[in-house]
């Protein structure tokens, strides 16, 4: 005998693994087992087969690998002993599913088994199918259950029913040869097998319309007899349970009649006795007779009409609802959820109680109490249940807040009657909940308050006051700092004054107090922070008195490791100190956000763009002027700092708040110009920045230059014109300043484009150097918003004239790009004239992603060949 | 239909897994690892309900012991509660006032049991007398086939001394 071999007894590796003192004292034991097994498999000794696999179970339920006895099970099953198949068919279970290839292999002794003589056998061998077959084993051995159906052994019968329904669930389309034996069981007096069969029928009915109709027609009132016979019958011990006899079958009873019934008058008809006969006469102290009657009301108010039953079932729900056991009152906000599509008012009587639910101390309970109040609330009694709902904020457990905090935004946002109304209440969670309050959700006050001109006033004085108390809240900071930097002379001087409000008084250091906090505060993420920059720069022209502070306080982020503060600090502060003249046209108040353009972002699904890095656009060959519109789109998107992809709303609205910064397209522009210079000419980045004015290089695009030119005749920046640089940098900078900006700004017009041919993309400068540049054109097909055509035209704009001109570009997988032939492959010097080239582009992630192009271009210039690379990352969103 | 029954002990072992939905081995020690998290944590005045990943799991426990079974949205809370404890009275009519002890080293029979009262995740037997008996036919058989093998090796024993 092979010392190795498995000599421990079952009992004795139980004993040894329990005794264990630590995890790892019980790994040794189980490898010292597992080999041992391993050992005896190999010698395939089949004495011991049946006790490895018996340890095996064991070690599979500690979460040990078993893999290697699973061929062990399959000859256990093939022995031809009952004691032996027995462990085989349990190890089978155990330690297979039904993805293992393994498992074919054991088709063959399973229908062996079927068609055993011994009927222990037999149930061995339905048991498996049942519980791990797969379809294809389904496919094969469906012949053999539909067989076993009208065995002459009750036991074997319902084993096979139970099977028939795993059958039909894997394969459906072997539904129809089960509803005949199926039916036939239905009129069967053993409990077991009708108990399975009514389960078969049932699952019949969900997989196959032909057997619903089948046994509508030919069941319904012999299932309504059956069940008169378990409500009526005398006391049996066998199924007794609480005075009931045979729950279980009467609730499953009731389930097929729910199935019969549902959508056909007159098969409700038929039930509606006997159903108001169990609603009525089933004991309800007792935990199984509320299972019936659970089942029974779902049952009623799942049937076809009938007034007196709905309120026999309503009644039961309301005792259901002041039971003193959680279970009940459970099942009973369960069931009311699905009553309140049938009986609203009903319902509605009970709203004090499930109200008193939201506040329980079971979350399971509390979880199904909001789901419910949710349901319930409308227009008539929004403000009473908003009231509540909030005030038990206060009080909640952290882990609820976030699901309370959800839906107490959504009833605001859907039902608030006024906007004074809705400001209030959103504070109120704010101040409450705030840090668990969702993007969309401040995002949507903002838009509203914004929209409220009337009460611009009154709401940044109630954030200001709010402010004091929770400045804990990340959300609440954030629309207070917001608010403050729109409207913070508001704030100092009481404007707009409603009767409701009490004047407070602030100075202009007040306001800037709180955005100083929030943006010095250690907990502030680099939202709220660079959103108090901004606010920063719009109170410094708001408050002149304090500007000397304001800008000590922009100062102090000079240093920070963030790029965005750092980078915006610089530019704020530069204007701050050297635009005077502009600052003020500069942060003037934001336009009235669309509402209807947020709620389009909302719903729609138009991502921002979000390029990889602003270093994509450094690899362009001796580029003077980069196309700076994607990275504006990624300075100004606050959250693509190190998280991938903001949510296609969150990003987007972000733009658009922090819009404010969308009038200093030139700030930004320098800025970028001076990322994307400093490679080149080594400069330091601040003293490129930094000198701007000095030196108006053709390199470094002077601020001005590039205001005065994107928003060339608005009377604000006009005047700056005049101290821009050559004209000829100016328009150079048009084209590439304006697009992005008409991009960004686009969604802020009153009254925004709405063509029905689609919409309409502003075009983009997407390459351009001192000898050559590219402009694209888009427009689509209406009804195909996949599909969108470019038109290129590359313009020569150097002395000398282009030959052998060839344009070629590549595309990521998600796009299909398509090329027509050029007009021309030759290029005339000093812009006179250009080629044209059409690119169909489909894009099969439409609305997920943006397109994004590398493209190539090959000429010959005095008979030299150039080559010049890049990539564009800047086309319009939404392509 | 009940996706998986898991009996887990108070200090978080695990002592009987049965699955009737397809899960892989990951999966079951995740499922194993969340859901002792939940129910043993719960307190003892709550419901028997856990939402769990859009499924129920109905918990109940006897002694140590945690019996749990996941259903469908739509099923019936408190038969499950039901169906339970039907099983741990036939357990205890099987074991003589079982406990957890007498599960880990007969777990094998508590599987047996269990394959008698479920099939494919749905009930097929109301009558504890019925799983008893028919539990106690296959243990004979069980017994009945060990005898003769043991008379068997005593007559080849006999023969070859």
């Amino acid at each position: 005998m092979n010392p190795f071999s498995s000599e421990t007894r079952l009992r004795d590796m139980i004993r040894a693994i329990r005794a264990c003192k630590t995890a790892a004292e019980e790994r040794a034991v189980v490898r010292k087992e597992c080999a041992a097994i391993r050992a005896s498999i190999n010698e395939n000794d089949p004495d011991y087969r049946h006790r490895n696999i018996a340890k095996l179970m064991f070690i599979h339920m500690l979460g040990y690998p078993t893999h290697f006895g699973q061929m062990e099970c399959l000859k256990l099953i093939a022995s031809a002993e009952f004691p032996e198949k027995r462990i085989g068919y349990l190890g089978l279970m155990l330690l297979l599913d039904e993805r293992q290839e393994v498992l074919m292999l054991v088709t063959n002794s399973l229908k062996q088994d079927l068609n055993h003589a011994n009927q222990y056998i037999v149930g061995l061998a339905l048991c498996a199918l049942g519980n791990i077959c797969s379809a294809e084993m389904a496919r094969d051995l469906a012949p053999e259950v539909e067989r076993l159906l009208q065995f002459r052994d009750p036991n074997t019968r319902k084993k096979a029913a139970l099977c028939a329904i795993r059958i039909i669930k894997k394969v459906p389309d072997l539904a129809e040869n089960f509803i005949n034996p199926a039916a036939a069981l239905l009129k069967e007096k053993h409990h077991g097998v009708l108990i399975t069969g009514v389960q078969l029928c049932t699952d019949l009915c969900k997989v196959s319309p032909e057997a619903l109709e089948h046994f509508r027609k030919k069941c319904t009132e012999g299932l309504v007899r059956t069940l008169k016979d378990v409500v009526n019958s005398p006391y049996a011990p066998e199924y007794d349970i609480a005075g009931i006899t045979d729950p279980f079958l009467h609730i499953r009873l009731v389930r097929l009649l729910r199935v019969l019934g549902q959508g056909n008058a007159d098969a409700s008809d038929l039930m509606n006795d006997i159903l108001a006969q169990v609603a009525t006469k089933t004991e309800s102290n007792k935990n199984a007779g509320n299972a019936i009657l659970y089942e029974c009301v779902e049952t009623i108010m799942s049937i076809e009409d009938n007034g007196g039953l709905r309120v026999l079932a309503i009644n039961i729900l309301g005792r259901f609802l002041s039971n003193r056991d959680n279970n009940i009152r459970y099942v009973a906000l369960n069931m009311l959820m699905k009553a309140i599509t049938v009986d609203t008012q009903a319902v509605q009587r009970h709203r004090a109680t499930i109200l008193e639910c939201v506040k329980d101390s079971d979350a399971s309970i509390r979880k199904r109490a909001l789901e419910l109040v949710y349901l319930l609330v409308n227009e008539s009694n929004v403000k009473p249940l908003t009231k509540e709902l909030i005030e038990y904020l206060e009080v909640s457990d952290q882990e609820f807040k976030g699901d309370l905090t959800a839906k107490i935004c959504s009833i605001i946002a859907k039902f608030s009657p006024e906007k004074i109304w809705y400001i209030d209440q959103m504070l109120k969670v704010l101040s409450e909940a705030g840090n668990f309050v969702k993007d969309e959700a401040w995002h949507a006050l903002i838009v509203v308050i914004s929209n409220a001109s009337d009460l611009h006033g009154y709401s940044v004085r109630a954030l200001y006051r709010a402010f004091q108390t929770s400045a804990e809240q990340e959300t609440l900071v954030r629309v207070a700092v917001w608010c403050i930097g729109e409207y913070g002379d508001m704030l100092i001087n009481n404007v707009a004054l409603l009767d409701i409000e009490n004047p407070i008084t602030v100075t202009g250091s007040d306001a800037v107090d709180v955005v100083e906090v929030s943006i010095k505060r250690h907990t502030s993420d680099l939202t709220t922070k660079s959103m108090s920059l901004i606010a920063l720069l719009k109170l410094s022209s708001r408050f002149p008195s304090c500007s000397e502070r304001i800008r000590d306080i922009i100062i102090q982020n000079r240093g920070s490791l963030v790029l965005e503060l750092q980078q915006r600090s610089i530019e704020f502060n530069s204007v701050i100190e050297k635009h005077q003249n502009i600052r003020s046209a500069l942060v003037e108040r934001m336009p009235v956000l669309d509402e209807a353009t947020f709620i389009g972002r909302r719903a729609g699904s138009s991502p921002a763009i979000v390029p990889t890095s602003n270093s994509a656009s450094l690899n362009l060959p001796n580029g003077v002027a980069k196309p700076p519109a994607a990275p504006l789109v990624d300075l100004l998107d606050l959250s693509s700092d190190d998280v991938p992809a903001p949510s296609s709303s969150g990003g987007g609205f972000l733009q658009d708040l922090l819009g404010g910064v969308d009038l200093l397209p030139g700030l930004n522009q320098t800025a970028i110009s001076g990322t994307n210079e400093a490679p080149r000419t080594g400069t330091d980045i601040l003293l490129d920045l930094l000198s701007i004015e000095t030196s108006p290089t053709q390199s470094s695009s002077s601020i001005t230059d590039i205001l005065s030119s994107s928003q060339g005749d608005k009377s604000p920046v006009a005047s700056l014109g005049e101290i821009s640089s050559p004209p000829s940098l100016s328009t150079r900078a048009t084209s590439a300043g304006a697009d992005p900006m008409m991009d960004l700004l686009g969604g802020f017009s009153p009254n925004p484009p709405m063509p029905d041919n689609g919409p309409v993309y502003p075009s983009i400068v997407a390459f351009e150097s001192s000898s050559l540049r590219i402009t694209f054109d888009f427009s689509k097909a209406p009804g195909n918003p996949q599909k969108t055509t470019i038109l290129a035209t590359f313009t020569n704009m150097s002395q000398s004239i282009y030959t052998d001109f060839i344009f070629q570009a590549a595309v990521p997988k998600f796009l299909q790009l398509h090329l027509d032939p050029a007009s021309s492959n030759t290029l005339p010097a000093s812009g006179n004239g250009s080629i044209t080239q059409n690119l169909r582009v489909t894009n099969s992630q439409h609305g997920k992603k943006s397109l994004v192009m590398r493209m190539r271009i090959a000429y010959k210039f005095n008979n030299e060949d150039i080559l010049e690379e890049g990539q564009i990352n800047n086309f319009p969103r939404g392509l | 239909m009940i996706h998986f029954v898991l009996l887990i002990s108070r200090q978080g072992k695990v002592r009987l897994t049965k699955w009737y939905s397809p899960y892989t081995q990951k999966e079951r020690t995740k499922v194993l690892r969340e859901l002792s998290g939940v129910i043993l944590t719960r307190g003892p005045k709550l419901c028997n309900f856990v939402e769990w990943r859009g499924y129920k799991v109905v918990y109940k426990r006897y002694a140590s012991l945690y019996f749990c079974m996941c259903i469908d949205h739509e099923d019936n809370e408190l038969e499950i509660l039901e169906i339970i404890h039907h099983y741990v009275e036939i357990l205890d009519r099987y074991f003589g006032s079982v406990c957890e002890l007498d599960l880990i080293f007969n777990f094998h029979k508590a599987y047996y049991i269990l394959d008698e009262l479920l099939i494919a995740g749905e009930l097929q037997e109301s009558s504890k007398k019925t799983v008893a008996r028919l539990i106690a036919a296959q243990d004979s058989l069980v017994e009945a086939a060990k005898e003769q093998r043991s008379s068997i090796s005593n007559i080849i024993a006999q023969a070859t001394k």
